[in-house]
């Protein structure tokens, strides 16, 4: 009978899983402007706390902008995998004859589009109201998308082996705020090379190449963490 | 043969709940999976589908594809029913839209093909999740509580499309509480013979 | 070579094995540290511009490397564990974790310990201390997932995970931090790094280094033989173990 289908190529499995999870996340606005509202109002904080000196403010920037952003990422790829694992769509991804890791990355790929995305198109507004000088604002914009790749991807991880835990929220930030350490680093500095009107390429370019790098090695990781969490 | 589990064991964590369960399901054959609460019904589902493989011994040999549904109905409570069933990893079914809709009416939901799946009653959402029997061509089913949050008339559907299967040369391995439904079509297996 | 792995995958025979061991490298593992720590706390002469104060580098330096090392060999034993699912794999990594924990935790308290005569201040973002805190994290990390989950198996499997993709992680953690501090080093608590050390203080460092990896191993077994009691208190092998010593 139908054992003798021929299977998907993994490029229709990934553009399938891609779309349903993009239409899935797009019915509910309010997931993905709560990330975006999350970055304006921390960023309206800064001031508050530090005073509205624009010279202080415009040094501090580029850490400011890009500490909010890495905590927004956090918050929202908590809950990557929940959904998935609560309505048991995750049970049947896992049964299907097609590699996890494939079907995550889809999922998480719409998820960075609807989230780390969009952060980044935004940035350079926030930017602005903090004063970082023009000559950063591209390379914010730019860092921030190569950044948050891996950032995502990273928490997707964490979401993955947290999924099955109660309260693993607190757990999950424990788990990867380490690993997400050289993307922040590379990312502020960055930007603030670009500030002083040096030379940010290089410092694009790590991004760029960590941001690779996790997109080959961490969904295999992803697909061995959602297997655990469907185990135990 | 379409699924054979020899010697199988079923542990969670620390504790075993069965030891050397056998089980051979053919085309034409319904089983029901019985026991108390608790004794691991689930789990031997679950692990005979290949859910869990953690804690899971034995062999299980499959014979042909299978569409395993779980507890919990993996439909996105966003999406429509349509949406919901247009693309199925698992099973690797893709339905064009008429075949969808004829499925929808078939479980007497023909009006709610676009309604976003979460505005329906918890039984309305079985039925959706129970029309991709429908469009699956898997021989073997295995079903968790397959008549869970069903009405009368929605556990009757259910047994008629067991029994058109099971005819058609296909076989069901269902766990439930209720008592056997399909009288001597099926045969039970009763797990507490296998508790550790 | 094989029979001798394959037979470390055998919880009697790593028991049987690990207790033979330990009661020849704990005497081993004593000795190496008292000769170590009185050659460098006594014998070695002081430190021509830090005067006594250096000679804690005889606690933080072997501590901070072999906490690092023992990441890896959590991390290989979570591999191992991983593809050929190997029970004595999840044992030991699971009992590396804390042992890792407290070093790293060592390194840093000493770190800090040192850091107030040499620089004036408690706690300073140097490149080094920088990244021990971050390993202290990668550590609780581990632990925490460990404790977080029910199934240890699966505890043990998920923590795998996540301490390799760590252990991919380190270097390039270790090189941004060390390029971070390059970039903002303030000129005031410039720190030279690693001048020629002399070779009277070297040696006792290498010492306590070498102690360190004993005391590690050490460690490390006792936390596996715990583990194991604790696993198998129910079988038979352990009973007759115990009841012939």
């Amino acid at each position: 009978m139908s054992s003798d289908r021929p299977l998907l190529s993994l490029r229709t499995v990934f553009l399938r899983q891609f779309l349903r999870h993009g239409r899935s996340i797009m019915t509910s606005p309010a997931d993905v402007a709560n990330p975006l509202l999350f970055f304006f109002m921390v960023i309206t904080l800064f001031p508050l706390g530090l005073g509205p000196d624009p010279a202080r403010l415009a040094t501090l920037a580029p850490g400011i902008l890009w500490v909010v952003a890495l905590l927004a990422s956090l918050m929202v790829s908590a809950k990557l995998f929940a959904s998935d694992f609560e309505d048991g769509s995750l049970e049947q991804l896992a049964l299907a004859p097609y590699p996890l890791a494939v079907t995550a990355l889809a999922e998480v790929s719409a998820h960075w589009l609807a989230t780390g995305f969009l952060l980044a198109l935004v940035s350079p507004l926030f930017g602005l109201m903090l004063g970082l000088p023009e000559g950063g604002l591209l390379t914010l914009l730019v860092s921030l998308l190569l950044g948050t790749i891996c950032l995502t991807i990273i928490g997707a991880l964490g979401s993955a082996l947290t999924v099955n835990i109660r309260r693993g929220g607190l757990l999950l930030s424990l788990l990867i705020i380490p690993l997400n350490v050289p993307v922040l680093i590379f990312g502020t500095t960055a930007v603030r090379e670009a500030v002083l009107g040096g030379n940010p390429e290089s410092w694009l370019a790590l991004l760029g190449g960590l941001a690779l790098g996790s997109l080959v090695v961490v969904p295999l990781a992803i697909g061995a963490a959602l297997r655990v969490s469907l185990d135990s | 043969m379409l699924l054979k589990a020899t010697q199988v064991a079923i542990e969670r964590g620390d504790r075993k709940l069965l030891s050397c369960v056998d089980l051979s399901v053919a085309g034409g054959e319904i089983w029901q999976l019985v026991g108390a609460n608790g004794v691991g019904k689930t789990s031997l589902l679950r692990g005979l589908a290949g859910v869990a493989r953690l804690g899971v011994t034995g062999v299980i040999l499959h014979g042909s594809t299978f569409l395993y549904l779980g507890h919990a109905s993996a439909l996105k409570l966003g999406l429509s029913a349509v949406d919901n069933l247009r693309w199925h990893p698992a099973s690797d079914v893709t339905a064009s839209t008429s075949q969808i809709c004829e499925s929808l009416a078939a479980v007497n939901l023909a009006g709610y093909e676009y309604r976003p799946v979460g505005a329906l009653s918890a039984g309305q959402q079985r039925r959706v999740a129970l029309a991709r029997l429908l469009l699956s061509d898997a021989p073997l089913w295995l079903l968790d509580e397959p008549f869970t949050a069903l009405d009368v008339a929605g556990c009757e559907w259910l047994e008629a499309c067991v029994r058109d299967h099971v005819n058609a040369g296909g076989a069901a391995v269902f766990t439930s509480h209720q008592p056997s439904r399909f009288g001597v079509l099926q045969q039970d297996l009763d797990l507490g013979q296998y508790v550790v | 070579m094989w029979t001798f792995i394959h037979k470390l995958g055998s919880p009697p025979w790593f028991f049987r094995f690990s207790g033979t061991l330990v009661r020849w490298l704990l005497p081993i593992t004593v000795i190496l540290l008292l000769v170590g720590s009185i050659w460098g706390l006594l014998v070695a002469p002081p430190d021509f511009r830090q005067g006594n104060s250096y000679r804690i580098i005889y606690i933080h330096v072997p501590a901070a490397v072999v906490a690092l090392a023992g990441y890896y060999v959590m991390a290989f034993a979570g591999a191992v564990s991983l593809i050929w699912r190997i029970k004595m794999a999840d044992v030991t990594m699971r009992a590396a974790a804390p042992v890792g924990a407290v070093l790293t935790a060592i390194a840093l308290v000493t770190g800090a310990i040192w850091g107030k005569p040499t620089w004036g201040t408690w706690w300073v973002w140097d490149a080094r201390i920088t990244s021990m805190l971050i390993l202290l994290f990668l550590y609780l990390g581990v632990v925490a997932l460990f404790e977080a989950y029910e199934n240890k198996t699966a505890a043990a499997r998920a923590c795998a995970v996540l301490s390799l993709v760590g252990m991919v992680n380190i270097p390039i953690i270790y090189k941004s931090v060390d390029w971070w501090y390059s970039l903002h080093q303030p000129a005031s608590i410039k720190f030279t790094g690693e001048s020629a050390i002399d070779s009277s203080m070297l040696y006792p460092l290498l010492l306590m280094i070498v102690a360190f990896y004993c005391l590690f191993v050490v460690t490390l077994l006792l936390n596996m033989r715990a583990e194991l009691v604790w696993s198998y208190r129910e079988s038979g092998w352990l009973r007759q173990l115990v009841g012939d010593s």
